[in-house]
């Protein structure tokens, strides 16, 4: 018996764990089964299930260190990489088990692609941020299709017109938003399947949040996401289904707006009315 | 209570232990420049009648007032262009693995924690690591190539050591913004981590080449203090530096021959200066690359 956790409080043993939210059309993209997540003898996720939908942004949330983080880097084994880290139940993408024996991780992380908290280009041009995830991968066989594809990105990140005039310029001269949005255009360059963002826009002010926030809205035409948020106005806006974490454990998992309106558990209601958390 | 902008007793003492400490500061600075300042100036009043253009052009003689300091150049120019040459891709490599692969095994902090010793090594050891090895060994004799190999080995540990520091400072989140992109592990060294850790890993071979250039001791021991009228034409001539030709015309009675010493001294400031001055330059090329 894990005793890292503190118990919860009375009246989530009927936690609504994996359940499907009613009524949803959409395949299941990821199926997550029993996940415990340990850095080292440490354990931060405690038994989480949930099915996230094809073409629906999923957003967590939850207070800082109740795990929403970690466990949106298990989706794409991000934490892979981090030493003692260990990952005991299952994920599923699209009915393959991503840490099954012979997966390989590379193209793993290929078709699920990650947007950080903290934007993070590479100090290269901003043609070649973008250009990179495409060379590296051979995804691209000439100069002309490289340009097209980066162009493409770009758009596809509402931030061409911005840069369009100074693709050799420096990533970094860029603003906050812009970096970010840059970031989300690398991401999607290599036509990912799945997006997961790490609270993509709780570095930057509001008129960049109002735009990654309008993209994600468009990008789930084509995208699967699954987006961290501290902000739950933001949750609220851009997401279909919201998944609630406290204390490494997911406590609800429903649409959205049953979740801000008539969540049913006590726990969810105080936190998302800001009573706690 | 209103506020006071007057300086009270309490704050006047501490602003005079400021001044002292900058002064104190300031006076050590002074000293240290001076005395360094005092030889540079006694070094110039002795050497500098003897700088010339033949002076550098021309090969060692017996007679002092025809000795030149050509052969020295070349052959410190030499040796240090194939130290860097060696040093600087084994010393990356093995950092590279030492930082990004090794891990944090027992065998990874041994080799550690045995590199960081090493640098700390009398360089005569190094000669005579040399000696045994490339000299006798490996059968290379008194050549360039042996001399570049063992001032390679003094400069490996200062090389690995600034290396893997280097590497610790780029940032995890450029990393993991390579890994999310399906980037495999090489890929993610070769062309972000590297190319960041660059400016550092210069700094590194910078300090470890100017320890090598003046060395004279580990190139003593392997045999390249002989009469050499000649410069090396190949790396597996036989070779004489700078250091080497100063040490010998200081070991003569004649006072003519203290001179060319002097002056020698004189151009090996310069050569250290000039490369040092390179590499800065080339580090701030590759450290303004995709900076704002």
């Amino acid at each position: 018996m894990n005793t890292d956790l503190p118990t919860l409080p009375p009246g989530l043993s009927s936690l609504v764990r994996g359940g499907a939210p009613a009524a949803e059309t959409a395949p299941v993209k990821l199926d997550v089964r029993d996940l415990n997540f340990y850095y080292g003898e440490k354990r931060a996720l405690d038994g989480i299930s949930m099915a996230i939908y094809a073409h629906r942004v999923t957003a967590f949330i939850g207070p800082s260190g109740c795990g929403k983080s970690t466990f949106l880097r298990t989706l794409n084994r991000m934490n892979d990489i981090i030493p003692g880290a260990r990952v005991e139940g299952s994920v599923t993408i699209d009915g393959q088990d991503a840490y099954g024996p012979g997966v390989d991780v590379v193209s793993l992380r290929r078709q699920v692609g990650m947007v950080f908290q903290k934007s993070n280009p590479f100090p290269k041009s901003i043609f070649e941020n973008v250009a990179y995830g495409l060379r590296i991968n051979n995804l691209v066989q000439t100069k002309a299709e490289l340009a097209a594809r980066v162009e493409e990105s770009l758009r596809a990140a509402a931030i061409w017109d911005e840069v369009k005039d100074r693709l050799n310029d420096s990533a970094l001269a860029l603003s906050g938003g812009q970096q970010q949005r840059l970031c989300i255009a690398r991401a999607l360059a290599i036509r990912p399947d799945i997006l997961l963002m790490d609270e993509p826009a709780s570095a930057l002010d509001p008129i960049a949040t109002q735009r990654i926030e309008e993209l994600v809205y468009d990008l789930k035409k084509d995208y699967t996401i699954v987006i961290v948020t501290h902000n739950m106005q933001q949750a609220a806006r851009v997401s279909d289904y919201t998944a609630f974490f406290w204390l490494g454990r997911l406590v609800e998992y429903g649409r959205t707006d049953k979740i801000f309106t008539a969540p049913s558990e006590k726990l969810t209601e105080d936190y998302v009315t800001g009573r706690c958390g | 209570m209103a506020v006071s902008l007057k300086a009270s007793r309490s704050s006047a003492g501490r602003r005079r232990m400021d001044v002292v400490f900058q002064v104190a500061a300031l006076a050590v600075l002074v000293a240290a420049l001076a005395g360094l300042g005092a030889l540079i100036g006694d070094v110039w009043r002795d050497g500098a009648g003897r700088l010339s253009w033949t002076f550098l052009t021309t090969f060692p003689s017996r007679r002092a007032e025809q000795a030149g300091i050509y052969h020295a150049i070349v052959g410190s120019l030499y040796v240090i262009a194939l130290t860097a040459a060696m040093a600087l891709p084994i010393g990356v490599a093995s950092a590279v693995y030492l930082e990004e692969y090794g891990g944090r095994s027992r065998t990874a902090r041994f080799i550690e924690l045995n590199i960081a010793n090493l640098a700390a090594v009398p360089s005569i050891i190094y000669g005579l690591l040399g000696l045994g090895l490339f000299v006798r060994a490996l059968g290379m004799g008194r050549s360039v190539m042996a001399g570049a190999g063992t001032l390679a080995l003094l400069a490996l540990p200062v090389v690995i050591l600034s290396t893997r520091e280097a590497l610790r400072t780029v940032p995890s989140t450029i990393r993991e913004g390579s890994y999310a992109l399906g980037a495999t592990k090489w890929q993610t060294i070769w062309h972000q981590v590297l190319p960041m850790a660059l400016p550092g890993i210069l700094t590194g071979l910078i300090l470890s080449l100017s320890r090598a250039i003046g060395e004279t001791a580990p190139l003593i021991t392997i045999g390249a203090l002989t009469y050499i009228p000649f410069a090396p034409d190949s790396v597996w001539s036989a070779f004489t530096v700078l250091p080497i030709q100063i040490f010998n015309w200081v070991s003569r009675p004649q006072v003519a021959f203290k001179e060319n010493a002097a002056a020698g001294i004189l151009v090996l400031l310069a050569l250290l200066l000039t490369m040092n001055a390179l590499a800065i330059v080339v580090r701030d090329r590759f450290q303004r690359k995709g900076r704002p």
